[in-house]
């Protein structure tokens, strides 16, 4: 069974009358690595908020496990991470990862070995007891990952997670985020603007055309895993970007992910 | 330690400097004549040896010493501000809880919580001895009454605090109305609960001592500054050295909230107001 099913999605926002996505059908299986890259205002964003159920869709379906978004969202089927961290300055470190096993009842014992074990998981073991705003932008991120993965959801939805980051610590943070999905055997959408991230890290990158959003082409990435280092220097990797940056091209936007009819219209 | 030694000095010479201006100005217009804006002598403005030495006089004519009329008189009154500044900061918190879970209400509900405060509280006050009876408890819900309506202001904008994305990231965990209350909206709105009760630990110290005028209540600092006020002409030192207590009261209300906040709220130090 695969892990999001959606068809003949289409999401406008009454507002301005927007369509923001029209005609999407696509099928996500277990243990894929799925990016989705397009121009600002492609709707990739939506797309991932609507299989998280955190935006109905106005028209087709999500299936997420089988069930309707809002039947996977209330099973806590999903992890979620957002651009920003989304800490919370007044819990500690501990108790950030800790939020959502309280949501779902877990007792003080049980949270705290799942809590320390998700720390080493995110290699941030000793930082515990730190406040959010004590760690470096790249710390608060893998404290937001260790929190969406605490529950072992079979679902990750991330969106533009390392945007914010520098290009060091976005390399550093793409492997390891490639350590904990093979270690885990999750499923991950992963939202990005960054060409050369979605080739790196995925097993499938969708590429969205803008206004309205549609799906312009799916590219297979087959380089060999576990993926290191030296990936980003295979000619094979180049070929898979290339072949991302045509497809965007064709569809109207420049590689850094902008519009370039945008200042016309 | 070095710098709680530093802010101990700053505010014994800030204090030093205030009483050395304010013997200047005694001196300066007494010597001058000046009358602007108003004759300076030892009635006006008694001089602050007089002010503390009349606290270690008695009160009157075989009375007890006047600074243990004052505290009694303190104790007195801050017990009323406290069961006030109680009373209003739950009413007040309660309400802006209630406020941000219904849009309807707030349309309703909040012209008239901001109108209750455009009717002064000596307009206000004798009706409350009337319906409750004069006592401790009518002083109370005076106090209550200046208390709650910041609590409720700020405390409704800290509950809308919270980003956006906070109330997403609970919504993808299918979170209750209640978890989001107690997770996200109160501890966000923290901060801005407290600055509310800086400001209500004071004012219900004032309220107190007002509610105590209507109430005919002799035994607070409201009582003992009527009744000095009645010998100001003779004996101003004593109704200065009542101020000095009151303000003394306020001042420890305010330092009390202070405390439970630095113990309360965890925040980024840059956050910090």
């Amino acid at each position: 069974m695969p892990v999001v099913e959606i068809s003949a999605l289409t999401k406008t926002f009454p507002k301005g009358n927007v369509t923001a996505l029209k005609g999407i059908d696509l099928q996500i299986e277990p243990g894929e690595f799925i990016s989705l890259i397009g121009p600002s205002g492609c709707g990739k964003s939506t797309l991932l908020r609507v299989i998280g159920d955190l935006t109905p869709p106005t028209e087709g379906t999500v299936l997420v496990n089988g069930k309707p978004a809002p039947k996977a969202r209330a099973d806590h089927d999903y992890g979620m991470v957002f651009q920003d961290s989304v800490l919370f300055d007044w819990r500690t470190v501990s108790k950030n990862v800790g939020l959502p096993l309280e949501m779902l009842g877990w007792d003080r014992a049980k949270r705290k070995s799942r809590v320390e074990e998700m720390l080493r998981l995110v290699e941030l073991q000793g930082f515990g007891d730190h406040h959010p705003w004590q760690l470096s932008g790249g710390m608060q991120m893998r404290v937001a990952i260790a929190r969406a993965l605490s529950f072992e959801p079979s679902l990750l939805l991330m969106d533009e997670p390392f945007g914010a980051l520098d290009e060091m610590t976005r390399e550093r943070l793409n492997i390891e985020l490639l350590e904990i999905w093979r270690r885990l055997q999750s499923t991950v959408v992963f939202v990005t603007h960054s060409i050369s991230e979605a080739v790196f890290l995925s097993t499938r990158v969708v590429v969205m055309s803008p206004r309205p959003g549609r799906v312009a082409g799916i590219v297979d990435i087959d380089l060999p895993q576990p993926r290191t280092n030296d990936t980003r220097e295979d000619p094979r990797f180049f070929e898979k970007v290339t072949e991302v940056r045509e497809l965007l091209r064709g569809v109207g936007a420049d590689e850094h992910g902008s519009v370039l009819a945008e200042a016309g219209s | 330690m070095r710098h709680g030694v530093l802010r101990a000095l700053t505010i014994g010479l800030t204090v030093v400097a205030i009483a050395a201006l304010y013997e200047l100005y005694h001196w300066i217009w007494t010597s001058t004549g000046w009358s602007w804006p108003f004759k300076v002598d030892n009635i006006t403005l008694p001089h602050l040896w007089t002010i503390f030495k009349a606290l270690g006089d008695p009160a009157g004519y075989q009375q007890p010493l006047l600074i243990t009329v004052l505290l009694k008189a303190a104790w007195f009154t801050a017990k009323e501000a406290l069961a006030g500044f109680a009373i209003g900061a739950a009413i007040g918190f309660v309400l802006a809880v209630a406020l941000v879970h219904s849009r309807l209400a707030q349309r309703a509900l909040l012209p008239y919580i901001v109108a209750s405060q455009t009717i002064p509280i000596l307009a206000v006050a004798p009706m409350v001895v009337v319906w409750l009876k004069s006592g401790w408890q009518s002083v109370a819900v005076i106090a209550a009454y200046l208390t709650f309506f910041p609590v409720t202001i700020n405390t409704l904008r800290g509950l809308e605090s919270a980003s956006p994305r906070a109330h997403e990231l609970m919504r993808s965990y299918a979170a209750s109305r209640w978890s989001v209350l107690w997770k996200l909206r109160v501890p966000a709105s923290l901060p801005y609960l407290f600055s509310a009760l800086k400001v209500s630990a004071t004012a219900s110290v004032v309220g107190a001592i007002i509610g105590e005028l209507p109430s005919g209540i002799q035994g607070g600092l409201g009582g003992a500054i009527l009744n000095f006020n009645q010998y100001y002409s003779i004996q101003p030192q004593n109704l200065w050295a009542t101020n000095l207590i009151a303000a003394g009261l306020g001042i420890a209300f305010f330092l009390a909230v202070v405390a439970a906040e630095k113990l309360i709220v965890r925040r980024a130090p840059e956050n910090v107001a």
